[in-house]
């Protein structure tokens, strides 16, 4: 049997058709991950099956080399930048961390007095903890972006510290899309602004990919990250898009892979499967964001229907249709807190996330609810419901079945539980 | 039973949960973040609350293969049981923190969370027994608090403040186990990994077991003077809160007193910041009064007339020796008593008394005076 024809067929079930498939759930967190597509499923699985380090040069390694590269041009053509322009990392943290420090380093070794760094409040960790971490070890001054309301950064508070501060700014970085609430920032404006004063960008695109149009040349960005398991490749891999003539310093030293900025052995298999799901979710993109922005749109009516105080996060989408990510609904339930929901949603089958990043223990309010202005007592009760390829109306009908009485005990839970008055 | 068992990342808490699984209950594990700050609380094996036990926790409840959450009450511990334990020293108390988080967390937020979740008890690895006996009483049966065959590590003293209705609503599957080996083996045998894990002592939230450095940072350094009983001063403070009655070590006395006998904190009088020291005969008590007490059921059946005094056992700390008493239970929440054998020493107003009778807890309070009658 050919193991890689029958990976790129979808799973339904036993492969002797004895057991129905075991219930998942109504899986509603693809802003966290996504199921890889069979397809890259597929490219991991051929290219795991062959030896050969790209960077060797015997046969081996040149069928290796030719894969990466191959898979280089792919994410470049569906990116809209060029192959050189494209430095494979381990993932969107790394290639955030090698934007925010490497231009940080990069920016102010050609000026001394480049220490400034201009990031949304509403960044995800991955931006802003190499962003503090620089201010806590190198000396940088991290300067946050108020937002609005709905999440979107304020262009007027960007354009003043630009003007005020020009002389002195490394970098600006903003992300395309935001993971909790899925606002779609002004990335053109934010260019715009920057460049009027000689400031490179970056833009962090890793949720915005396969979602809305993204096109590295054409944002004008002078750096983009981008993640594979967030586009139906695999964890692990992700990508920086730098231009070249980018003041970019390493992070990670050693053999000098990927125009020196990123040393390490080229992970062939992952970089084909996160080429093949990059190419497929760009050119699916269209007929992908229409169909699950209507399921979104349903998610949240009947929310709306079934807890009418429940507040939407972000922008509304009837407003705003292209504000917000298609496949993202966030709602904060008063009274309720968010593990209480988690907790009683996943009883019940329906897997959401919290707005909050409880890192093992660790759990801090949502800094971008927080920035958007929401109170720390509706923050609690936040959960994000996140759609993408699999997402069928069956799981928004889960979610609503299974809502009320969540709401109605985490609610009891919330007045008991917790804080005393 | 639809039964949530608190994992606190330690091996009595995993074996707990895996033995309410194996009593066939419908087991759900939940975590307890304490703290937001990542750094306030120690990490590695000393701790409760680090982010090294939320991951031990999860993975005991891989292996049982139960559902696993992380729940924040970081707040309410804030509120409640760093807040008492700060407002108890400053006012010049020895405050029992463990005995807090037993009363406000354990047993009330996250008990109380988990009742309204649909949870029907919450399983801890406590060391205690829960006895149910119906012979008699007119209420129905009964359930009594008892103490942990193994004597060593019996925590029944820090669970007294729970009372009745609580009691009724928790499970605590290590109470047949005589020794901590025992539950070590019980971890080992079912693969879970943190069976060789260090118990975990001290405070946790004071993360290098300094409890004045830790009052000092969070109170702030209020100089005074330490005197004697007469009067005289004999030394200076950073602060009277930080000391305790009968405390000896740490005392920062230049010479030693005039008899040459060691000197006790007798007294802290926070109104005038100021620490009395004298010498051990001062901090012998026979008399002890304690308010907010609670009563498990039938406790008092054999107290005469409702408020009489009856025989009993008390102890005053943690793993200390209970001795013999008479006990009573007037209105208003108080409980007196009488010491009837040997005197104790060192009793600190804000301390937990419990009263016993044999392994039997009959009921708590915490000590507003004591003194020698």
């Amino acid at each position: 049997m050919d193991v890689t024809a029958s990976l790129t067929e979808p799973v339904t079930g036993h492969p002797d058709g004895s057991e129905p498939p075991p219930d998942t759930g109504a899986y509603l967190d693809h802003a966290a991950t996504t199921p890889m597509t069979s397809a890259a499923l597929a490219a991991f699985v051929e290219h795991a099956h062959h030896t050969g380090n790209a960077s060797s040069l015997h046969s081996a390694g040149r069928a290796a080399r030719r894969t990466a590269e191959e898979s280089r041009e792919t994410v470049a053509a569906a990116l809209g930048a060029r192959p050189s322009e494209v430095v494979f990392t381990a993932s969107g943290t790394e290639a955030d961390n090698l934007a925010i420090k490497g231009m940080f380093w990069g920016r102010r070794a050609e000026d001394r007095r480049r220490t400034r760094i201009l990031v949304s409040a509403v960044e995800h960790h991955a931006v802003l903890d190499p962003a503090f971490w620089l201010a806590g070890h190198a000396g940088a001054q991290v300067v946050l972006l108020p937002v609005d309301g709905e999440g979107r950064i304020d262009l007027d508070a960007l354009r003043a510290e630009l003007a005020e501060h020009a002389e002195e700014i490394a970098l600006v970085s903003v992300m395309w899309a935001n993971n909790e609430v899925g606002t779609v920032q002004p990335v053109r404006d934010v260019v715009r602004a920057a460049r009027h004063h000689q400031i490179p960008v970056h833009v962090d695109a890793v949720q915005a990919v396969g979602q809305v149009p993204v096109d590295f040349t054409a944002s004008g960005a002078d750096a983009m990250t981008v993640s594979g398991h967030k586009v139906g490749g695999p964890a692990g891999v992700g990508a920086l898009l730098a231009r070249r003539d980018l003041p970019l310093d390493a992070v990670l030293h050693g053999g000098g892979q990927e125009r020196g900025v990123r040393s390490g052995t080229l992970d062939v298999p992952a970089i084909a499967a996160f080429a093949v799901a990059v190419r497929d979710a760009v050119a699916g993109r269209e007929a992908h964001a229409g169909r699950i922005a209507a399921l979104r749109d349903e998610l949240v009516s009947r929310v709306r229907d079934i807890v009418p105080d429940a507040m939407l996060c972000g922008p509304d989408p009837q407003a705003h249709p292209d504000g917000r990510l298609p496949g993202n609904a966030h709602f904060a339930f008063p009274g309720a807190e968010g593990d209480s929901l988690l907790y009683l949603l996943d009883s019940a089958g329906v897997q959401a996330s919290t707005g909050s990043a409880c890192q093992a223990g660790v759990p801090q309010p949502s800094h971008v609810l927080l920035a958007m202005g929401v109170p720390e007592t509706a923050a609690r009760g936040a959960l994000r419901f996140s759609l993408g390829t699999t997402s069928t109306r069956a799981d928004v009908d889960r979610l609503a079945a299974a809502l009320p009485q969540v709401v109605e005990r985490a609610r009891a839970a919330g007045l008991v539980g917790g804080r005393r008055s | 039973m639809k039964v949530l068992a608190a994992m606190s990342g330690g091996v009595d808490s995993a074996v707990a949960a895996a033995l309410a699984v194996e009593a066939g209950h419908d087991v759900v594990g939940v975590h307890m973040a304490l703290s937001r700050n990542r750094d306030q609380f120690r990490s590695g094996s000393r701790g409760c609350c680090s982010i090294e036990d939320a991951g031990d926790a999860r993975r005991a409840a891989d292996v049982l293969g139960i559902p696993y959450y992380v729940w924040d009450l970081s707040e309410t511990f804030e509120e409640t049981v760093v807040a008492d334990f700060l407002t108890e020293y400053e006012a010049g108390r020895t405050p029992n923190p463990c005995v807090r988080c037993n009363e406000h967390i354990k047993f009330e937020a996250l008990l109380d969370k988990a009742t309204a979740l649909g949870f029907d008890a919450v399983a801890t690895g406590h060391y205690a027994r829960i006895e149910t006996r119906d012979a008699g009483h007119p209420g129905g049966p009964v359930r009594e608090l008892h103490r942990s065959p193994n004597t060593a590590k019996d925590q029944s003293y820090v669970l007294a403040v729970m009372g009745p209705e609580r009691l009724a609503r928790a499970m605590f599957p290590l109470g047949g186990f005589a020794t901590k080996d025992e539950v070590r083996a019980e971890a080992a045998r079912r693969g879970l990994s943190v069976s060789a894990k260090p118990d975990s002592y001290d405070i946790c939230f004071v993360a290098d077991g300094d409890t004045r450095g830790f009052l000092q940072r969070r109170l702030g350094s209020r100089p005074g003077t330490v005197v004697d009983t007469s009067g005289e001063v004999v030394g200076e403070h950073d602060g009277a809160y930080a000391f305790t009655v009968g405390q000896r070590k740490g005392l920062g006395l230049g010479r030693p007193a005039a008899d040459g006998k060691a000197r006790y904190v007798v007294d802290v009088q926070t109104s005038t910041n100021t620490v009395v020291v004298g010498p051990a005969e001062l901090l012998s008590v026979n008399r002890i009064g304690g308010d907010q007490a609670v009563w498990f059921d039938g406790a008092l059946d054999a107290a005469p007339a409702g408020d009489g005094w009856f025989d009993a056992e008390v102890q005053v700390r943690a793993h200390g020796t209970p001795v013999p008493a008479r006990v009573r239970a007037p209105e208003g929440g108080a409980m007196e008593i009488e010491l009837t054998g040997e005197p104790l020493r060192g009793v600190a107003a804000g301390q937990s008394v419990v009263a016993y009778r044999g392994t039997r807890v009959l009921g708590q309070a915490t000590v507003t005076k004591a003194w020698r009658g």
